[in-house]
């Protein structure tokens, strides 16, 4: 059956902080799920995760099950590792579902480490979020006195510790590669892929690292079936997505949602419409590093491959005319992302709101790769004089330049995650930079 | 000066150890407990997490300055992380940082007494923007009047980034 807008899996226990304490989580059906799995073989659970259509929650929306078969199957040492670093612009989902459900990643985190055979597995958590450490570290510690982690969880004989490493302030660490630098206790600067860390990653040993929300679904999906979970989504997408909606709307909030939902639905139902009884001009679906919709582009489903593929989203240029390669000539459109919503209305500055995105890319770009160092900073002060009304004629043709060089050349996908947003913001408001260089050259 | 841990973190950082392959992967940990006891990351303190794990001390160093919460100055008490990306920007962060500004007569990156306001990227709040966060305390849906009132609630109930390491 398909998901409707009251399915709840990972939010169900939003608001109610019983949840949070094992007791809680326990009277609620908690670790139940993991019982389930340890009697079950571990590919079996392989196939459920495949059959399911989970697709990553952290940005690239890459096939769960497909990820965890990279695995080589003769590997000594395997491990897990949860993102939990979530920093990218207009995304709070996994901060809020950890404070409000911690038990559930733990539980996910077992089962999902079971079928990988992983026993010595990381939650990688931002160091901004300290509360959510707290809560974090004290559900672990529950977790271990009553035997659900540890070296023979309820006498299975499956060994599986788990450790709160908590990261220091550094939006790359996210980037899985980064984040195992970091791990590593390492600058968080990313490494060159292949080998991708499914080969070869965590001191050297296979691993596999996920976001916190599609952790947190693993525990369904052994409940009731990968084809139950395939069937709520839509597509190639299983499941329900939980989206943060911000900005210039009545409700702002995290919402889990039914695949199938538009993005004008989205805005207008769930998140309460436009504020101060505005329109909306702009809408980033999926985190900064995401091009943005305009707003004749809302009809489209809040779905992965909608969101890449919809023929109505118009796709990002380089220059006008001239379309931008996303390698194998196929376009741009825009990406689901990491679920950031961010809603611009009428009397935004769209100039402005490019240049603080784009001050983010260059505070946050590692160093390592010249066209993104070099590239990220160039694009903030050309943004930031365009923004301010001191922009240069070819200003906006030299931040369509520079972002181009960047993309596609650089060691990690913080690049395309600068570049994206400025192409697409390019492609849809021309017309702003335009007025604005216009208003400077008078 | 030579500069120690306190046994507590001594025990801490030993129980840590015992969870990775090498001492390495404690670096971290080690530098948030070091900011904690010794209030910043000085030379000494740099110098005591690399005699701790066994560690170069220019490894300690890079590992320092690469992460930004990690300060080689003092600050105060209570470090206030004020976002002004893109959500809260949208939403007014700008003059919320403006206001704990002007109330604490320093710019943003400057000390005034107990505080301390940092310019912060996106704090997985936006939701709620403008959001600023101090310690295990978020303020949610600030405006630029409530920041006499959230100065006075820290100056009673300080939130030490310590409080969780
Ligand atoms: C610059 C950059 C930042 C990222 N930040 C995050 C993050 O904060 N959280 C996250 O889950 N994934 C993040 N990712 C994606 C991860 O690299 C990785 O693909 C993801 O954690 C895989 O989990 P998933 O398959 O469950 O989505 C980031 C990627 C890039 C390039
Ligand atoms: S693309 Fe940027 S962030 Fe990624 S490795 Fe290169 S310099 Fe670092
Ligand atoms: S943009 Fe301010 S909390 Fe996300």
């Amino acid at each position: 059956m398909p998901a409707d807008r009251t399915t709840k899996l990972v939010t169900a226990h939003f608001g109610n902080n019983e949840a949070r304490t094992l007791a809680g989580y326990e009277r609620m059906g908690g670790y139940q799920r993991l019982r389930k799995a340890l009697g079950m073989k571990a590919e079996d659970i392989l196939a459920e995760v495949k059959a399911s259509n989970l697709r990553g929650r952290g940005g690239a929306g890459f096939a769960t099950g497909m990820k965890w078969s990279f695995v080589p199957k003769d590997a000594k040492t395997v491990h897990l590792v949860c993102n939990a670093d979530e920093s990218e612009p207009g995304t709070c989902k996994d901060r809020e579902l950890i404070y409000w459900d911690p038990h559930l990643l733990i539980e996910g985190m077992v089962i999902s480490a079971y079928c990988l055979r992983a026993t010595h597995n990381y939650i990688y958590i931002r160091g901004e979020m300290m509360r959510e450490v707290a809560v974090l570290q004290k559900a672990i510690d529950e977790a271990y006195q009553r035997g659900y982690l540890g070296a023979n969880i309820l006498g299975s004989g499956f060994e599986c510790h788990l450790t709160v490493h908590r990261g220091a302030g550094a939006y790359i660490c996210g980037e899985e590669t980064a984040l195992l630098n970091s791990l590593e206790g390492e600058r968080g600067q990313p490494r060159l892929k292949p080998p991708f860390p499914a080969i070869k990653g965590l001191f050297g040993n296979p691993t596999i690292v996920n976001n916190v929300e599609t952790l947190m679904n693993v525990p369904f999906i052994v409940d009731q079936g990968g084809a139950w979970f395939a069937e709520l989504g839509v597509g190639r997408s299983g499941g329900t997505r939980t989206v943060c909606v911000s900005g210039h709307v009545n409700k702002p909030g995290v919402y889990e949602l039914p695949m199938s939902i538009t993005m004008r639905e989205l805005i207008d139902d769930v998140a309460g419409g436009v504020w101060k009884g505005r329109q909306v001009k702009a809408v980033i679906p999926g985190g900064t590093s995401m091009p943005p919709l305009a707003a004749d582009e809302l009809d489209v489903l809040c779905e992965f491959d909608a969101l890449m593929t919809d023929e109505r989203i118009r796709p990002v240029e380089v220059l006008p005319g001239q379309l931008f390669d996303m390698g194998g000539g196929r376009n741009l459109r825009t990406m689901a992302g990491s679920g950031g919503v961010v809603v611009m209305d009428d009397h935004t500055d769209i100039p402005m709101a490019v240049w603080r995105i784009m001050k983010f890319y260059a505070h946050e770009s590692c160093g390592q790769c010249t066209p993104c160092r070099e590239g990220t900073g160039w694009m903030e002060k050309v943004a930031r004089r365009v923004a301010f009304g001191q922009g240069k004629p070819g200003d906006v043709e030299l931040l369509a330049t520079i972002a181009h060089g960047i993309a596609g050349n650089t060691i990690c996908a913080l690049g395309e995650a600068a570049a994206w947003p400025m192409l697409g913001f390019l492609t849809k408001f021309r017309g702003e930079f335009a007025a604005k260089l216009a208003g400077a050259a008078a | 000066m030579s500069l120690e841990f306190s046994a507590e973190a001594t025990k801490k950082i030993e129980a840590l150890c015992e969870r990775y392959p090498t001492r390495q992967p404690v670096v971290l940990a080690a530098l948030h407990l070091a900011q904690k006891e010794h209030g910043h990351l000085s030379d000494d303190a740099l110098a005591l997490v690399a005699r701790t794990l066994d560690l170069p001390l220019a490894h300690v160093y890079g590992v320092a300055t690469f992460y930004t919460m990690f300060r080689r100055a003092p600050a105060g008490t209570n470090i206030l992380r004020v976002c002004t990306n893109i959500s809260c920007m949208l939403r007014g962060a700008y003059d919320v940082l403006a206001a704990f500004e002007q109330k604490l007569g320093v710019k943003k990156g400057g000390t005034a007494g107990a505080f301390t306001i940092v310019e912060e990227e996106c704090l997985a709040a936006c939701a709620n923007a403008p959001a600023i966060v101090c310690g295990t305390r978020y303020f949610l849906d600030v405006t630029p009047d409530q920041a006499g009132a959230i100065l006075e609630e820290l100056r009673r109930e300080p939130r030490p980034e310590g409080e969780v390491v």
